[in-house]
């Protein structure tokens, strides 16, 4: 699975994007990102639940259960703030 | 139409091009979002000197082209443009474009308020101001914004 980061997670975990292989266990974005968090580090800093963030899966927003897939595009960046 | 671009666009320019050739309009109207020095109100301290705009490739197309889609189908638009800059940018430089075209004012008027309100929450962007000393602040959602774009659901 590609994982996109965006805006302070990007600089928090020091990276733009990443592939991972997901464990059989990992199905839905929650598990996605507790997987990410359970490296530890930068990435339980950056993704901690005091964290206010959005998912985007394939380009879409997407709820906690959403089904995942390796082939997906996971983006997880904070709220928008354009316009 | 959408465009994401890091370069400067020229408003009039913009709206001469997109009513050329088509007399069903019978009006336009244009919101310009600017770069402005201050982060909330006027008498904050910190100065923003300048902020640069990240974005999300391809997902931003894709949300701004459903937010257009969304717009055409509940108002009778003869004609709409977005354009959303990223990169970096100064006080007083543009941000962003709405224009909506219709025969009549009100759908010009609501759509392009309605178009704003939903490109603020849904479209991926993310501005880093630096201030006065070059220091990069990520900007925070603000709760208005949601507020402002729930109110279309209704």
């Amino acid at each position: 699975m590609k994982i996109l980061y965006f805006a302070w997670l990007r600089t928090t975990i020091g990276c733009t994007e990443e592939e991972i292989t997901l464990p059989d266990n990992v199905t839905c974005v929650k598990e996605v990102l507790n997987h990410l968090r359970s490296k530890g580090g930068v990435y339980e800093q950056a993704l901690g639940e005091d964290k206010v963030i959005r998912v985007a899966l394939n380009q879409d927003y997407v709820q906690d259960d959403a089904p995942v897939s390796n082939n997906d595009e996971f983006a997880i960046f904070p709220p928008v703030t354009g316009g | 139409m959408i465009r994401v671009q890091a370069e400067n666009f020229d408003v009039g320019a913009e709206i001469n091009a997109l009513s050329h050739g088509n007399t069903a309009i019978g009006g336009i109207c244009s919101f310009v979002g600017l770069v402005r020095d201050f982060q909330h109100t006027k008498e904050d301290e910190t100065r923003v000197s300048a902020m640069t705009l990240e974005h999300y490739p391809g997902m931003t197309e894709k949300k701004l082209e459903e937010i257009e889609a969304i717009a055409r189908d509940r108002w009778p638009l003869e004609d709409v443009l977005i354009i959303h800059r990223y990169g970096r940018m100064e006080p007083g430089e543009n941000i962003v474009l709405v224009v909506t075209a219709s025969a009549h004012r009100k759908a010009a008027f609501e759509s392009a308020e309605f178009l704003m309100d939903f490109l603020k929450t849904k479209a991926p962007f993310w501005k880093l101001e630096e201030d006065d000393n070059g220091a990069g602040n990520w900007v925070d959602a603000r709760e208005a914004d949601e507020d402002a774009a729930s109110k279309w659901n209704r």
